[in-house]
């Protein structure tokens, strides 16, 4: 194991080891970082941005879950800027599909719906944009909402790097971008699927689902992936 | 293969050509090809054999001379070099019987002959050839890119040879390192300095990666250098391969470039009979092959990471960096990443020393830049210049300025990513940070002309109409935020803005250029500042008085709904 140095985290000396991520490392110190496309134990993409910070000397904001620390690193996870930014992000993230949380199951138990809340969002100032998507309810155990769907891929994750499974892949570019189950067949017709429910549970929003959640009632439990993960990799 | 044998082809093609009456070389770039000139081709072949003079006029294809808009292009005898417009299968006979029979130069067809009263019958006395300076382009539309003994003689793999033989690695970085070759791809990132970062990785595999994908709106230099002189790309790739101690190298070109991706294909094959590439090349332990791997087409994929993932068969999206492929490319290994043109610069450096090239262009740009001339210009083609060169003299000397009379506006460089620089900047001189001062980028070498009719918040919402249907859809700024700006400037456009969503606009700019993943959200608010910065009083203009004032947008106003109505 190599040995590990000191950064510093808003003014903070943290320590932290090679190989590890900032945020990783802001996890370990307590320090709160916005995230939305991360789940501990899945591979970090860097998508959502949210987690991006400064790093003295470095003239990009970077995101915290794919950097890596590096000896001698000043990081910075708040300034107006990153404020600003976070916030239209999210804003960004509520304009494009569907966000009415009211008739939505997963309401107040979103994570989306709490990090609007988290990062102040009162209103979203741009148009929503709200296409028509797909609601795909053939599996016999979930359904999938495209019109919640953040695009984060943590299911698409979860499935071919815990499950193993490798049901669920995107399809498309850009806004057209979509989440699909094996060759774009209904997820009931997948037969790789497992019907194991870990991409239900990592799911941030109402976009999968149990099929029996009734509105406003959904409970997850992304802990328990989490936990599965972290046991299965401990050695013993 | 050894420098005898290389000496030996070039002699006997040397020989061969001597031993011609004229050689007339045909443009068969994509360009010439679209206005007919296989069908030339096959007209002065038979014209010849009629004559029964096969072996005295030897036809053959080129590579794009340039000019393309005048296509089909005929040079005949490529080192008096008349140049020949607008060529068809009937008055290609006539070439055959006045020029080359009777040394009777025809007028009337001369390049350039319908806008210039004294055509020149020495094509290089054209301002659109005088202030070029050919490096990348040097055997682009003079050799024939179906020979590789063509392409010998006319000194291709010498440079190779030079390197394997008689200098060390870190010598070959060292002089790319001098001549301040910068990466042609967009980002202008110095050539020598990623050569040693890939190289200093010991004891692993290497892969080199040339990436053709070209996805710019109205570009077409790396297609033109790939199917004029394939071997000079495919000898960048070798040299850069033995610099950085790489086995393997790939070129990533898109299938939109079948001719592009045929000459290469063909080129490797002939180099690999010849030993340039597989084991011993030049008697020499040094060994490498190359591959090709066709893209579908994704502008993203031209991102360096959405390309590495591209080439391994997986969705072309990118990831953040770093790691840079330098230290973390295909399949994890260090990779040496470069455009075509850059590749193509390579064996000219390493023939002519660092002290040549770096003469050539500024002291931060060195060396040439080819353009693709395209938009409101009388010669639309294929240019090579020193960096430095102003715009005004690309604009109006070699490309012969705006026509129909119509004053100049603005030139787009950059592409997608880049942005629109108004008359007054014409005197700036082309380089790498000239272009970034003006609020564009140099980008891959795409320059657009605009001239009066052209509507600036068009041209804005044209571009971000292409980025965002190419961002891959990864990450939120760029997905949604181009999205968002998109339809903004839509509503911009058909005069249904109103002030706050100007503001709305500026606020997502930037936003988008910040906190994007890659280079494509990053870049894709350029053209939209740009013309915001250069011409708001057109924004202006749609947003408050309803007016398109180039006469481009349809405003969907009160009284043109009525209009529509009736
Ligand atoms: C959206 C996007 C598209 C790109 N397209 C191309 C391309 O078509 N060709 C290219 O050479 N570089 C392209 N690049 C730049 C490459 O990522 C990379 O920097 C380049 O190939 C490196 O070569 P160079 O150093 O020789 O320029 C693109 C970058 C971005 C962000
Ligand atoms: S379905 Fe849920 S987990 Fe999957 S990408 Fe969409 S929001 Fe993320
Ligand atoms: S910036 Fe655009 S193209 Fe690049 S990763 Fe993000 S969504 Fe994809
Ligand atoms: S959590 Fe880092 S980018 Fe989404």
């Amino acid at each position: 194991m190599n040995a590990s140095f000191t950064i510093t985290i808003d003014n903070q000396s943290v320590e932290a080891t090679p190989g590890e991520s900032l945020l990783e490392v802001c996890r370990k110190a307590n320090i709160p970082l916005p995230v939305m496309c991360d789940f501990k134990g899945l591979s970090p993409v860097g998508a959502c941005r949210l987690c991006l910070v400064e790093i003295e000397g470095v003239p990009k904001l970077l995101p915290a879950c794919t950097t890596l620390v590096a000896p001698n690193q000043a990081v910075h996870t708040q300034s107006d800027k990153l404020r600003k930014y976070r916030r239209m992000i999210i804003e960004l993230i509520f304009s494009e599909r569907n966000h009415i949380c009211a008739i939505c199951v997963a309401n107040n138990n979103c994570e989306l719906q709490k990090m609007a809340y988290e990062l102040g969002m009162d209103h979203v100032r741009f148009p929503y944009l709200t296409p028509v998507c797909e609601v795909d309810a053939s599996h016999e155990k979930y359904v999938m909402d495209h019109n919640r769907c953040i695009l984060c891929t943590r299911c698409v994750r979860v499935c071919s790097e815990i499950e193993g499974a490798m049901t669920r892949d995107v399809m498309g570019r850009g806004f057209d971008a979509r989440i699909i189950t094996e060759f774009k067949q209904p997820w009931g017709d997948s037969t790789g699927c497992t019907s194991c429910g870990k991409c239900v549970q990592v799911c941030p929003t109402g976009a999968l689902t149990p099929n029996d959640a009734a509105q406003g009632r959904l409970k997850k439990n992304p802990e328990l992936v989490a936990l599965l993960i972290e046991k299965r990799e401990a050695k013993p | 293969m050894n420098l005898q044998q290389l000496n030996q082809i070039s002699e006997s093609v040397q020989e061969k050509h001597g031993s011609c009456l004229k050689r007339v070389g045909v443009c068969c770039g994509a360009g010439c090809i679209s206005s007919g000139s296989t069908a030339v081709v096959d007209s002065l072949k038979s014209a010849v054999k009629a004559k029964g003079l096969e072996d005295k006029v030897e036809i053959f294809p080129t590579g794009c001379m340039g000019a393309c808009n005048q296509g089909p292009l005929v040079k005949v005898d490529t080192f008096n070099e008349t140049i020949y417009q607008k060529v068809d299968a009937e008055n290609a006979v006539q070439i055959i019987e006045q020029h080359v029979l009777q040394d009777q130069v025809i007028p009337s067809m001369l390049l350039f002959s319908d806008s210039d009263p004294e055509p020149k019958v020495r094509a290089d006395e054209n301002s659109f050839f005088q202030k070029q300076v050919k490096v990348v382009l040097e055997n682009c539309g003079l050799v024939n890119p179906e020979s590789i003994e063509e392409a010998i003689h006319a000194g291709s793999y010498m440079a190779l040879h030079k390197v394997l033989t008689s200098m060390k690695q870190e010598e070959v970085i060292y002089e790319i390192k001098k001549s301040g070759l910068r990466g042609r791809g967009g980002a202008g990132y110095l050539t020598g300095l990623k050569w040693g970062i890939v190289a200093k990785f010991q004891n692993a595999i290497k892969y080199v990666v040339c990436n053709g994908d070209e996805g710019d709106p109205g570009a077409f230099m790396d297609r033109s250098v790939l199917e004029g002189d394939p071997h000079r790309v495919l000898e960048g790739m070798l040299i850069g391969g033995y610099a950085v101690g790489a086995g393997k190298g790939y070129l990533y070109v898109r299938a939109e470039y079948p001719l592009a991706i045929k000459r290469f294909e063909q080129a490797v094959k002939q180099a690999r009979s010849f030993g340039f590439l597989g084991k011993n090349i030049f008697e020499t332990n040094f060994e490498f092959d190359v591959e090709i791997r066709v893209g579908a087409g994704a502008f993203v994929c031209g991102e360096e990471t959405a390309l590495v993932a591209s080439i391994e068969g997986k969705r072309g999206v990118p990831r953040p960096r770093p790691p840079y492929p330098a230290e973390s490319g295909l399949w994890g290994k260090p990779t040496l990443i470069n455009n075509v043109e850059t590749f193509a610069n390579v064996p000219p450096i390493i023939l002519s020393g660092h002290h040549w090239f770096s003469k050539i262009g500024t002291s931060k740009s060195t060396g040439t830049k080819v353009f693709a001339l395209t938009g409101k210009i009388n010669h639309t083609g294929l240019i090579e210049v020193p960096m430095g060169t102003t715009l005004r003299e690309i604009i109006f000397e070699l490309g012969g300025g705006v026509p129909e009379g119509k004053r100049f506006k603005a030139a787009q460089t950059g592409g997608p990513s880049g942005g629109c620089i108004p008359a007054q900047f014409l005197d700036t001189k082309v380089d790498y940070e000239n272009l970034v001062s003006l609020g564009s980028i140099m980008g891959s070498g795409g320059l657009i002309v605009m001239d009066e009719s052209s509507c600036m918040v068009e041209v804005a919402r044209y571009f971000m109409e292409f980025c965002m249907d190419e961002s891959c859809g990864k990450c939120v700024p760029c997905r949604v935020g181009t999205k968002q700006m998109h339809d903004l400037l839509n509503k911009i456009c058909q005069g249904e803005a109103a002030s706050s969503d100007l503001e709305l606009l500026e606020a997502l700019a930037p936003m988008v250029k910040e906190t994007s993943l890659c280079g494509l959200g990053m870049t894709a608010p350029n053209p939209l500042l740009s013309t915001l910065r250069y011409f708001r009083e057109e924004y202006r203009a749609h947003i408050i008085e309803k007016r398109c004032p180039a006469g481009v947008c349809k405003m969907k106003t009160a009284q043109n709904k009525k209009k529509a109505r009736v």
